[in-house]
């Protein structure tokens, strides 16, 4: 994809140093020292926190967010590149080499958004804004169901679409090195092409997910229980010969919601037909 | 002793704010008092004494208003508060009028706003942040990075000079620098003069005529087709 390219030569040096995120263990939810004390994500590397729900998968990615000092309630450290995060990272967000999409995140901004990603384009010193923000809308589009319309207000997009445009500047104009999603898959967005679209890019990604499509195209998983990090599961051939199988069950359930979307009745002709297709049946 | 002065819209999260300050400089044993200046109900008074047991005061604008208040009262209560052995006096205003601000020259000025109040509000609230030393962002967890970025270019159009700390002040985080600077103030040497202009002129409506329209007043008054004009003796 050639427009990567160009986008890999706007990374600015300052960024491009992020080597290493450190994850020093703290303390459960009963204060009970976590079993795993250190977790360490390099360049490139994509990581799930998978766990019940109420298990502290959020907590620890706000703890990643936050670059926590020992201060935080989980009393954990998150070091950069080995040491503690520089101050400007928290002073100035543009500074900021963390970009965290959230499950509740949504625009408040009253602005067009054109308006909008123009100044952010502008505040993050992107060479050419224009076809920066043409790349940021068409990922966006490739995402959401519907695609946005420069004109509109922030306000009046969809969920799709907000979630859809908050993935797409966090990659393309704000090119964050270190990029945290939580439940991706309860954003109402394509999320299998989102996983292809991202996995071009040389960034960290940490999936907050109960997903298992997700967690196993992850290199490894760090499991939650009870606020604490309890293990750490690297995901080995044979899994990723069990996610091939997921990725067809996953379509076809795609397909059967797809349909559904479109008002059109499922029959179960349509459904032995695909499980013959995938091999499933004789 | 020093003096820092907080405004900001209602709600927007001043006390909250204020209270994570407040806790730092006592850590450091800094000696505190707090004045807080409303129109008509506060409670910030209560909460700063029961949780840090520090010297407190409030007082109601009532029918003044409340910067206008805060300037009356000020000078009571820089004295009060050097009477109390505080080393910094700590004012929070009630935070309403877009028209004037209640800083005092030399002295450090920090409005508060709130990430999630939109976009145009650094351009609405004239000079209560034009004229402040140090912008705090609230709420910050509640948008997206890409807002919050947005949000500060704003706030810096509106007041270039300003300094913008960005905080979640419920947990603290992003606190320090507002505490640095608060630690770094200027000491309080009289006469004080307030930093911003006052509105033109005596104002009849402040006096208490209320009759609508322009014909009623005198003084500087202004008709819906003309720029402000004097009208009177």
């Amino acid at each position: 994809m050639s427009s990567l390219d160009a986008l890999d030569s706007r990374i600015p040096p300052s960024t491009r140093r992020i080597q290493t995120i450190t994850i020093l263990g703290g303390c459960g939810k009963n204060g009970v020292p976590e079993q795993l004390r250190r977790v360490d994500l390099k360049m490139g590397d994509i990581v799930s926190v998978v766990g019940p729900t109420g298990c502290g998968k959020t907590t620890l990615i706000n703890d990643i967010e936050l670059y926590a000092n020992g201060t935080t309630p989980t009393g954990r450290t998150v070091l950069i590149n080995g040491e503690p995060h520089p101050e400007d990272y928290l002073a100035d967000p543009s500074s900021n080499p963390i970009a965290l999409i959230s499950q509740h995140t949504n625009f408040l901004s009253d602005l067009p958004v054109h308006v909008f990603l123009e100044t952010h384009a502008r505040i993050r010193g992107v060479a050419s804004p224009a076809r920066a923000i043409e790349e940021t809308v068409s990922f966006a589009n490739q995402l959401t169901g519907e695609p946005i319309i420069l004109e509109n207000a922030m306000t009046e997009l969809s969920g799709g679409q907000t979630r859809s445009l908050l993935i797409a500047d966090a990659i393309v104009i704000g090119n964050s090195p270190i990029i945290l999603l939580d439940e991706i898959e309860n954003a109402g967005i394509h999320r299998t092409r989102a996983l292809e679209l991202l996995k071009g890019y040389e960034k960290i990604f940490i999936f907050v997910t109960h997903d298992p499509r997700i967690a196993l195209l992850s290199d490894f998983r760090i499991v939650m229980r009870d606020g604490a990090m309890q293990k750490l599961i690297v995901t080995k051939e044979e899994e990723k010969g069990v996610a091939q199988e997921i990725r067809k069950l996953d379509d076809l359930l795609l397909g059967l919601r797809q349909r559904i979307r479109s008002g059109d009745e499922l029959d179960s002709s349509y459904l032995n037909e695909k499980l013959h297709e995938l091999g499933y049946v004789a | 002793m020093k003096l820092a002065v907080c405004a900001g819209p209602p709600t927007c999260g001043k006390t909250t704010v204020l209270r994570q300050v407040t806790k730092r400089l006592l850590a450091k044993q800094k000696r505190l008092a707090f004045l807080k200046i409303d129109v008509q109900y506060a409670d910030e008074d209560e909460i700063f004494q029961k949780e840090f047991s520090i010297p407190t005061r409030k007082v109601y604008s009532g029918e003044l208003c409340p910067d206008h208040c805060n300037v009356m009262v000020l000078g009571d209560a820089l004295r009060w508060a050097e009477q109390t052995a505080a080393d910094i006096l700590l004012v929070e205003t009630a935070g309403l009028c877009l028209r004037c601000s209640p800083y005092v020259e030399g002295l450090l000025g920090v409005v508060v706003l709130e990430a999630t109040s939109g976009m145009n509000l650094p351009r609405k609230i004239g000079p209560m942040l034009s004229l402040a030393d140090v912008a705090v962002v609230t709420k910050i967890d509640l948008v997206s990075q890409a807002e919050r970025e947005v949000f500060r270019a704003r706030i810096q159009e509106a007041a270039p000079g300003t300094a913008i700390v960005e905080s979640n002040a419920l947990y603290g985080i992003g606190v320090d620098p507002l505490v640095r600077r608060v630690e770094q103030a200027a000491e309080v040497i009289p006469p004080l003069f307030l930093r911003g202009n006052p509105p033109i002129g005596t104002c009849t409506i402040c006096v208490g005529k209320k009759e609508i329209g322009w014909q009623s007043h005198f003084g500087v008054v202004r008709a819906l087709e003309n720029q402000n004009f004097y009208r009177g003796e």
